[in-house]
């Protein structure tokens, strides 16, 4: 479980997150929603140290990772593991090499139960036989999977995902949504999603934190939001005036 | 600060094994074609301006192989090879390490617990230190065989004139000397490059700004720091 106690950030004198306190519950996909520029990827960055709050608590635990000293924070970020929204994947290497990467550095494993874990991971991800490719030969769906597979690796407790569904079609994103929502519930990890897809928002948003110009605006669950009252959270959900029709229809049956 | 974080344990010293090797191959091995090539025609012209420019009847037949020998040892193999190699070895690592940094590879790196500058930067900076004495050797020895290249083919200078020049008063300090400096240049080649690759920030654009100044930088610093070395050991 990750808490967050009123947390602050700014940068040059701005407010960028304003008094964010909230909870990211452990085998649950939490969401992270909000519009460009609101701070929702502050706020993750916060959450990873690679940001350095104003003031506030981030709880991993129980334990401050705010307060850790440098050496505590490095050995805290190996439970934790991140995806990109690049992906992130190291060039030089292959798919296969890039998943051990962490097994490599980290593990005490012999090479032959490195190797195993990581073709594992492949496997996992649906994607066995690209073990010998490079990032450049593979889509962008099939890198955010090593992504996926790469931040699984270690078994990590936290597991971060900065707009996951990126750059990729419909359909591929609906594939990295489910594998994120089948592996929280198996590995039992407090999964954090900073996305701007509507669909992975119904889809498996069960925890949902909506930021709005720095302020935690609301949260509550997918099922919630259909009759949400709140203003600026349907205005950015439901954007378009097709959404905006579907809602009023869905809210005319309800009735 | 940011030497500070490289220069600490790694993490794990079977990747960085595996980084410093791959570092020596790909910054060193991979250099010495060039080293070689512009070696071979610079020690070739340098012999021919001594005999056409300070070779007379009034000075000793030694004088080409001589002044071509001090020029190669004390100055071209380490100070202007090392200038050379700023531009080559320079602009990749700052661009590598640059454009990891916009594709949040660093950051990845980071996430995961690992001292990104000791991974990156310290095999870098350590294969290069290994490697800059070899290169200057071959340089050397590719520049000589360069003037006897003008002495066999071209006729310019007599062989046993060329032998002769190359022999007198040779001082073994000198060959010291030029891989002392070599390495401080080495060090220049590697850090300097992978500072301003490693702190840039925004995309491909900045990443070419920062190779650039990269290169700039070394080679200013290269040449200042010449003056300072010769100085210095001479």
């Amino acid at each position: 479980m990750i808490e967050v106690k009123n947390l602050y950030k700014s940068f040059d004198g701005r407010d960028v997150l304003i008094d964010i306190n909230t909870v990211f519950e452990d085998g649950k996909t939490n969401l992270i929603i909000g519009q460009s520029g609101s701070g929702k990827t502050v706020l993750m960055k916060n959450l990873v140290g690679l940001f350095e709050p104003t003031s506030g608590q981030i709880l991993y635990d129980d334990r401050d990772f705010v307060q850790m000293t440098k050496e505590e924070k490095v050995h805290m970020r190996r439970e934790m593991g991140m995806i990109f929204q690049s992906a992130a994947l190291f060039d030089s290497l292959t798919v296969l090499e890039n998943v051990m990467f962490p097994l490599d550095m980290f593990s005490n494993k012999t090479l032959r139960e490195r190797r195993q874990r990581a073709m594992d991971c492949l496997d996992r991800v649906n994607l066995m036989g690209a073990e010998d490719k490079y990032p450049g030969e593979i889509s962008g769906g099939m890198q955010k999977r090593v992504a996926i597979a790469r931040a699984i690796a270690l078994n990590p407790k936290y597991l971060f995902c900065d707009e996951p569904n990126s750059g990729l079609d419909p359909k591929t994103s609906l594939v990295i949504d489910d594998l994120l929502h089948s592996i929280t519930q198996e590995f039992n990890m407090t999964t954090i999603i900073n996305t701007h897809d509507m669909n992975s928002v119904m889809g498996i948003g069960e925890n949902i934190i909506f930021i709005y110009e720095g302020q935690k605006e609301w949260q509550g669950v997918s099922s919630q939001i259909m009759n949400s009252t709140n203003k600026r959270l349907t205005d950015f959900i439901f954007a378009s005036d097709l959404l905006k029709e579907m809602r009023a229809a869905v809210m005319t049956t309800d009735k | 600060m940011l030497m500070g974080r490289t220069f600490s344990v790694p993490e794990r010293f079977r990747m960085f094994w595996k980084q410093y090797v791959k570092e020596m191959a790909q910054l060193g091995i991979d250099s010495i074609g060039i080293v070689l090539l512009i070696s071979f025609f610079i020690g070739a012209v340098i012999c021919i301006q001594m005999k056409l420019n300070i070779q007379s009847p009034w000075m000793p037949r030694w004088v080409t192989g001589y002044t071509t020998r001090e020029i190669l040892l004390l100055e071209f193999s380490s100070s202007i090879m090392c200038l050379i190699l700023a531009g080559k070895v320079g602009s990749n690592i700052a661009s590598e390490i640059g454009t990891m940094r916009v594709t949040q590879q660093i950051d990845a790196l980071e996430i995961m617990g690992v001292n990104s500058a000791c991974y990156l930067i310290l095999p870098k900076i350590l294969g290069m230190l290994t490697i800059m004495p070899l290169l200057v050797i071959f340089s050397s020895a590719m520049g000589i065989v360069g003037a006897y290249g003008t002495a066999y083919i071209a006729h310019i200078t007599v062989p046993d004139d060329l032998t002769l020049g190359l022999q007198h008063s040779f001082q073994p300090w000198f060959v010291w000397m030029s891989i002392i400096k070599s390495l401080f240049f080495a060090f220049i080649i590697s850090a300097v490059p992978s500072y301003f690759g490693y702190t840039v920030e925004g995309g491909s654009v900045n990443v070419g700004k920062a190779s650039t100044n990269a290169v700039v930088s070394s080679s200013v610093l290269i040449l200042c720091s010449d003056v300072f070395l010769t100085q210095l050991l001479s």
